[in-house]
Parts: structure tokens; sequence; C-alpha cells
């Protein structure tokens, strides 16, 4: 079967201890200049504070450490190095510029307690990211205080309640499809709502209007949609959806996960939707990391402008200066101004792409994720017809008939030299793979990962259990997750 | 577009492929009405050197080449060049949360070594992959105390950093969470133990403290752990300075710890992203938010990690998860675990010994100009100290800044009883020279009347 993958080959990769199993007294990857000033006795300055050791913190050199981390990350997959078409994640190419120019002496450098009239540069990339996100979102104002996009849905809850509070409307309910996002509600419980689901419809994925209008009371604060949902579809009734809300005083509420499907071709603000958050580490750009840092801006209407967190950014008399003196505010969701380095890095992105370059990646990332669909949907099901957007969501139906899931095919791609597609999510479909390839892939790389894809579906009716035992290739096999989690070892003790 | 690899052909072909004549057709989906008939009205697309050129204005509208003393959770440590050498390998910086064990062992294997160093310092059995920063930890944290221990009630230090404070307020806000708030002793400038004692009640679910806290003061987390545990409490220590763990004994009586980890080599960059994570017993991991990375073996033995017990999560438990958090801070808990191999064992010692050193020299020169609070009873410090002045912080910090120099923080607008002071921060990038040059501007502009005083002392 191996003669079938075209994207890899076999390479040696280097084996590596842990740190820990590398440790001798006495190696260093340290030096410290010679201390300037008198000495001091610790004991005597923080008397019984004193520490006596640092137990198992390693000692090793420094070549030991680039060696360490360069081993390690071999063993990784990246956008670097190949297609990232995991759906709802938005795996795009993050531009080294970014990385560069968000450190700089004075942005990475900056302490965010330094004078105001020494930190007009930096407030500035502040207030010109805000600038393009409020345009290219359609709304009125902005926080950028939210670390990340649950951080955001946070958030724009609290928005939501200060704003119904505000008006003496104590409403107890948030409506969430059946499709959402887990974190939306996770945010919900911890903003003190109740959560309905409300189901979408079977046929087209969209919200149910008529059900809607039957679950809009007078207790709903808000529903909370994705929008493109999480099938890759436009909800056409949007507008709809946001008069059915606001004739009952809810609000709408977006989930901007999927944001990219949607920049400089159509703007949520126009649509009906009273805020959202955006993930910065999707739509623009800023690297995930491995798993953050992100950044979670919440975009909104004028109406929610007095709760927005403190500080508040304002221009005044040609200055940028923080305004603390906000009454109605929620307060606080995070010391300081939010993860200030991924402004830098988003507003880079903006500034690179224009407002051509912008449609341009959200028209390519639609026509990638169609590309896909259009070659692969003779042989995996389709559950949904209705056009996608950046996204595409194949259930595993006609392969489970052979016993093989959407985890084992996901596995299977691995051996292709693809990471896999998010696996079982929408919970609205059955084993699903949900495929984004963002505008990032050529077409040539789709073209490797639609063969793979064909591919292994033939592996499927030939072979299943050689695709139930993928990956073979990898340097480590299926993990014992159930072991794991039974009897959990979290941190290295020695022997 | 540079970053977009199709040619126009290749768009064509696609096209047809699809079936559609023209890209348009894709977006019908989207009402007409909503669609977009303009461009949107963001800068021209710009070359790589326009952006370079653009930032490097914003970078020169800010404090640089500036001696700072500015701390307050946000510290001024070396970072050694490696670290952003080895978090730019594109496997680090452009891959996703490690869902997919089989490829992704090397941010898996990397947490893993994070999560055991935390342990390390913080003298706890287990630890998180991150949290977002140390002002939500601690919100966090008191949430996971509310579920431990079935009360809704949390006490917190107002030695406790203010933002902080203002955080845990915000997440608690809808909750049912009370806080209540413990004063510091204005002699110590730490939690007044018998304040503590009679804000304690069978309805505690925790006390939050900090220490080193808000002004560099190390608390007796044994004893406040002791009267807290009589009540059937949990206490948890927030860090905001983590290289304070190379010195002074970690808080092994805490049930929970959460620390601020920017110290660890993470740039400043006004304020974030930084890298908060929480530590705890292992009879507590049910009740801990966020990622947790477990060692496993494979089909074949051999030796892995993964993500685990994922129960905890929102993906899996939705509205009845530990927390709504996803993504978290992983390259910064990365950096932090460059920078903690770079000075290991010995370093992180020879690290703190000078931070001390340096900030016992400046309190002891700032000392002539003013009063270093909290210094009466002996209270150990680390490498923050409140200096409290007859002039107004702001018109020092005027004055410095005609030096160059960034003055403390001032305290006024959180602790209006401490009169005129500010808050200083000296680590081991503070030279003696930017010592000696701020202590010669506090004294000679305007000397104070502490300083007054005692010249006239010293003239009798």
């Amino acid at each position: 079967m191996q003669n079938r993958i075209k994207k890899v080959s076999r390479h040696i990769t280097q084996n590596e201890g842990l740190i820990f199993e590398k440790s001798s007294p006495g190696k260093k990857a340290y030096k410290m200049p010679p201390l300037d000033v008198p000495e001091v006795d610790v004991k005597s300055v923080l008397g019984d504070s004193a520490r006596e050791d640092l137990g198992h913190m390693p000692e090793v050199s420094e070549i030991e450490i680039i060696r360490h981390f360069t081993r390690l990350s071999t063993w990784n997959y990246a956008i670097d190095l190949g297609m990232y078409p995991l759906g709802s994640c938005t795996m795009k190419y993050n531009a080294r510029v970014n990385e560069f120019v968000s450190r700089l002496e004075g942005i990475g450098g900056a302490h965010p307690y330094q004078p105001e009239s020494l930190s007009q540069g930096v407030m500035q990339v502040m207030y010109d990211v805000a600038q393009c996100l409020i345009e290219i979102t359609g709304m009125d104002t902005i926080t950028l205080q939210p670390a990340a996009g649950a951080h955001g849905e946070m958030t724009g809850l609290l928005l939501i309640r200060a704003y119904l509070d505000a008006k003496g409307e104590a409403r107890k309910k948030i409506l969430i499809p059946d499709s959402a996002h887990g974190t939306n509600p996770a945010t919900a419980a911890i903003c003190g709502y109740e959560v309905e689901n409300i189901k979408s419809d079977p046929v087209t994925g969209m919200v149910d209007i008529a059900g809607l209008e039957r679950q809009v009371t007078e207790d709903v604060a808000a529903l909370m949609l994705t929008n493109p949902n999480t099938l890759g579809v436009f909800d056409q009734h949007i507008h709809k959806v946001a008069d059915v809300l606001h004739a009952k005083g809810a609000q709408l509420y977006m989930d901007g996960a999927n944001m990219n499907a949607l920049v400089g071709k159509t703007r949520p603000g126009d649509f009906g939707v009273d805020l959202m958050h955006l993930n910065l580490h999707k739509t623009f750009s800023t690297p995930h990391g491995g798993g953050g840092p992100g950044s979670g801006p919440v975009a909104c209407k004028k109406h929610f402008e007095p709760f927005l967190p403190t500080p508040v950014l304002v221009s005044k008399d040609g200055k940028l200066h923080f305004d603390y003196d906000r009454p109605q505010s929620i307060g606080r969701v995070r010391m300081w101004y939010g993860n200030y380095g991924m402004f830098v890095r988003a507003l880079a992105y903006i500034l690179a792409n224009g407002p051509d370059g912008l449609k341009q990646t959200t028209e390519d990332a639609v026509l990638n994720a169609n590309y896909i669909r259009a070659k692969l949907q003779d042989v995996y099901d389709l559950p949904y017809k209705t056009p996608s957007m950046h996204e595409v969501i194949f259930s595993d139906r006609l392969q489970t008939q052979k016993g093989v899931k959407t985890g084992d095919i996901a596995k299977r791609l691995i051996d292709y030299g693809f990471h896999p597609y998010t696996t079982s999510f929408p919970l609205i479909v059955p084993g699903a793979l949900m495929i984004e390839p963002t505008e990032s892939e050529s077409k040539e790389e789709l073209d490797l990962f639609i063969d793979a894809m064909r591919s292994i579906a033939a592996e499927v009716e030939e072979d299943p259990q050689y695709v139930l035992d993928a990956p073979h290739d990898t340097r480590v096999g299926r993990m014992d997750e159930v072991g794991a989690a039974r009897k959990p070892i979290l941190r290295w003790n020695p022997k | 577009m540079r970053y977009l690899p199709k040619s126009p052909s290749d768009r064509e072909q696609m096209l047809a492929e699809i079936g559609v004549s023209s890209i348009d057709d894709l977006f019908a989906c989207v009402p007409g009405e909503y669609r977009l008939s303009r461009m949107l009205d963001v800068p021209r697309q710009m070359a790589e050197s326009e952006i370079v050129d653009q930032f490097r204005d914003y970078a020169a509208r800010n404090a640089a080449g500036y001696a700072s003393f500015l701390g307050a959770g946000a510290y001024q440590h070396y970072r050694p060049v490696i670290i952003d050498a080895l978090v730019q390998r594109g496997e680090f910086l452009t891959s996703y949360t490690p869902y997919q064990a089989e490829i992704a062992q090397g941010t898996l294997q990397a947490i893993f070594e994070f999560q055991t160093m935390i342990c390390e310092l913080t003298g706890q059995e287990i630890a998180n992959a991150s949290m977002y920063d140390g002002s939500t930890g601690a919100a966090e944290a008191i949430m996971m105390s509310v579920r431990l221990t079935g009360r809704d009630e949390t006490i917190i230090a107002r030695s406790v950093h203010p933002e902080y404070r203002e955080v845990v307020r915000t997440y608690g806000q809808h909750q049912g969470l009370v806080a209540h708030e413990v004063d510091f002793e204005l002699a110590s400038g730490r939690v007044d133990l018998k304040s503590l004692e009679a804000a304690l009640t069978d309805k505690t679910a925790s006390v939050v403290i900090q220490s080193p806290n808000f002004f560099g003061c190390i608390e007796d987390v044994d004893a406040i752990a002791e009267m807290v545990h009589k009540k059937g409490a949990l206490l948890i220590v927030s860090i905001a300075e983590a290289i304070s763990l190379g010195a002074v004994k970690p808080p092994s009586a805490a049930d929970i710890v959460s620390m601020e980890c920017q110290s660890y080599g993470v740039a400043l960059s006004y304020g974030g992203p930084y890298c908060g994570v929480l530590a705890t017993k292992e009879k507590f991991v049910r009740q801990m938010p966020g990622r947790l990375v477990g060692e496993t073996t494979d089909t074949n033995g051999k030796r892995g990690f993964v993500l685990t017990l994922a129960t905890r999560e929102q993906h899996i438990r939705r509205e009845k998860a530990t927390s709504n958090i996803c993504t978290n801070q992983a390259l910064i808990a990365l950096m932090c675990t460059v920078y903690l191999m770079v000075y290991g064992r010995e370093g992180l010692k020879d690290l703190a010994y000078q931070n001390l050193a340096k900030a016992a020299y400046a309190a002891a020169e700032f000392g002539k100009a003013g009063e270093v609070l909290f210094a009466g009873t002996r209270t150990p410090r680390f490498n923050e100290f409140v200096l409290q002045t007859d002039d107004d912080p702001h018109d020092i910090n005027r004055r410095l800044l005609e030096k160059k120099i960034m003055g403390g923080l001032p305290l006024k607008r959180w602790y209006p009883e401490l009169g005129n002071a500010a808050l200083w921060c000296v680590t081991e990038m503070n030279t003696r020279a930017e010592i000696d040059a701020a202590a010669a501007t506090l004294n000679a502009g305007g000397a104070s009347a502490h300083n007054r005083d005692k010249e006239l002392v010293g003239q009798k």
C-alpha cells in the first residue's frame, strides 16, 4: 500500500529522552554577569522563607537544549510542512514578518505600566488594528482584551448581561444550536445562564426559524450562533433570525470562529449581528503555537459601548489614552490590555493583504473547500447538500459499513503525510469528517490531499483492517489514552 | 497577494472542476442584500519592507533606551536568544493543539516537561499546561476551590495585584461567588492575620494571597495555610514574580498555586501574551481547569504523551465543564520551558540571588530620599519594594524621565492610605550605574523632608 503515498517518504528521526534524563550536576547553559552591587546573605535577607534547593530542576548545557527541542520539533506536524485541514481551526500560513515586527525593541520590550506619553506607538497599533477589525465586521466598537475565543465569548455574554441588567431585564437563558462549539455552552454556564439547545433544520443545517420563534421568549438573553455554522453553511435566514430575536428584545451573538469565510465579502454588522468575537489566531493568522496564545477581540454595536471592559482606548486631542472611568463597565476580563503581541501580528497580516488581498483570501478559502467537496463527494457521504463555504463536512457512513470510522480514516491520513481533519464534530453529523483547507493551499497540495482521501476510501474497501491499524509510519503508534486517564502520570519522577 | 499559492489559471481550472462559472457563484449562498459591494476600507496592500517600516515607526514612538524600575506583575529579565530561535521553529510555531498524539509528540513532551518543572518550582504535585495569565488563573483557581469545597465565598488579600482582583470580580459576578477582601498590616505589608482569622467562616471556600505580594513582601504561607485549613477552606497562593522561586521557599502548604510565568523568558510585549499556570495536589486533579498532558504507552509499549482527562473540558462536557478555556498559551509555555532549562537548578538560584542583591542595594540607596515601607518588622522582600516620599511620585517620575529612567509605579490609585508611595522593581537587568543615577535624581530634585531631617540630625 505504501506506493500509493505520494507526499511523504520515511526518514530517520532522532530519539530524545526527557530533559531530566540528561541532567547531571555541574552542567550549565548560562553565565551570569559579575554582580556589581554588594553581596547579600540570602539567609539573613529571607530568614525562614529562604529556599534550600530546587529539587529536580535540570542541569544541562546549551547544545543539549538546542538538540532537545530541535529533535522534539521534528516529531510535530505543522502548517509549515503541509496542509493542516482541521475544520473550524483555520490553520493558515503564519507570515514570518509578523513575528519579526512583534519583536522590535520598542514593541516587544514595552512595559504595560510605562507612561502613556512613552507608549503612543504601541497604543497606535491597538487603535489601528481596532479600526480595521471594526470595518471588517461592520460593527461600531471593539474590545481587544479577551485572550482567546472562549474568553471573547465570556466577554460577549457579560456585555449582554450588563446591557440587559441596565434595562432592568433579568433574562435567564442563552439559546445555542446543536451544531455549536463546546465553548459556547461552557461559556454560558460560567456567565450564570441556563443553556437551551435549539435544533438545526435536518435538511439544510440552518437554524429552524419556526422552532426558533417558539423558543425565543422574554426570558432569552441571546442566541449564540456560528455563521457560517460548523457545517460550513451560511445561514441564509440570518436576518430573519436576528429579527425574531430582536422582536423579543434578545441579542444575536455571533461566534466568529468561521470569519475566514466572510472577510471582505459580507459583514456580520450588516446582517443583524449585535456582537461577536474574532479569533485572531484563526482568521488573522497569528500562530496557533501548539495551542495558543490566541486573542479573542469582541466587536459590538454601539449599545454595548458603555459596558466594555476597562480600560477603553480613546483618542483625544491627537493623543491616545486609556479611559478607566467607565462606571457601567463589566470590569476587567484580563489584566492590562490583552494578548498584545497578537494585535501586532494581526495588523501586519491586514497590511500585507490590503482590501484586495483580504477579499482574495476569502475567495480562495471558499474555492479550496468547494474543490475538495467536488472531488470527494462520490467516495464520502455528504450529509448536507447545502452549499459549502470555507469548510466541507462529510460523514463516515459509507466506510462504517466496513467497520472503519472517521477517527480511523484520520489516522491513516497521517501516513499519507497530512494532519487529520477534525473528527466527530459537529455533533449533529454522526462520524463527521470536517475539512477546512484555508486559502493557504496550492492546487498541487489539494490534489495530493484528494488523492490521499480517495486512496484511503479504496483501502477501506480492499483491506479495512490496514486502515484500522493506522498509523503505520509514525514514530509512535496509537496511544493508550484510556490507561493515561485511568492512572494519570502528569509529571516526570526520578526512578 | 504573496501569501496565496495560486495562479489565475489554477483558479479557473478549479472553478471548472467544481462546475461553476465564477467565484461569485460560490458566494450565492450569502443573500444579495448582505454582500459587500465595495472594497473594505482598510489600508492598501503593502510590501514587506513597508510593513517593517511602519512598525519601526510605531516602535520609535515608545520608550526605548530607558532604564526601567517598573515591575508590578510584568518583569524585565534577560531572555536568552535560544528561546526565540527554538520557539520560532515552524514545527512548534505553526502546529495546533496536540490532539493527534502520533504527530504531536514534540509539543506533548515539551508540555510534560513544563508541567514537571512547574511542580518542582512550586512544591505542588501536578500542574496544567497553562492558563491565559496570572489574573485569569487566579479567578479559575477560585472557581476550582468553590467546586472542591461546595462553598461559595472567597477571601482575597488586598496585597494581591489590584488588576488580578478586578479580574476575579468580573469572573465571579454571575457564578454566585461572594468575594471579600482582607487588609494588610500597615507595619509589615503582609496579610493582617487577625483580620483574616476574623473573616474566615465555614462558608469560606478559599483564601487568596500573593507571595511575594504586590508590595514585594513575602507572606508567611505556612501560618496562613494552618489558619485556613482549620476552617476547612483551601489556600490559593498567587505568584506574579516567578523568578522569586529560585530563592524563596515554595508554597508547598498551598492547595492551589496560580502562577504568572512571564518572568521565565517571556517578552514584556505591553502586557501579553504571558503564561499563567495552575499547580495543585493530585487529589484535586478532576477539578483542574485547562489542558493536561500525561505519560502513557503506544500499541508497541513505547513511551509517549497524550492530552488526558479531557472529560473535564468544554469540548466533551460542554456546559458542565470545569472551565470554558480552550486555546491557552502553549507557545509561551514553551518559551518558559526553554528558559527554565537554560538556567536550571543552579542558574535559577544565581538569578534570584542577583535580584535580591540589586533590590537590597537600591532600597538602601533610594531609602536615603524617602522611606522604604514595611521594612521595620524585618519583613522579607524579593525584588520589589514600596518607597514613600514627600513628593508626589508622578513628579519624581517626570524628573527621572528627563534622565531616561522610568521610576517606580505610583500606588495612589489603588492604595491611597500609603500616601506618596511607589512600587519599585529591581532585577538583574538594572546596573549599579542606573540605580545610582536614579538615587541621585531622587535625592537631588527637591530633596525630600526625610532627607532634610536626616541631614539635620547629622549636623547635630
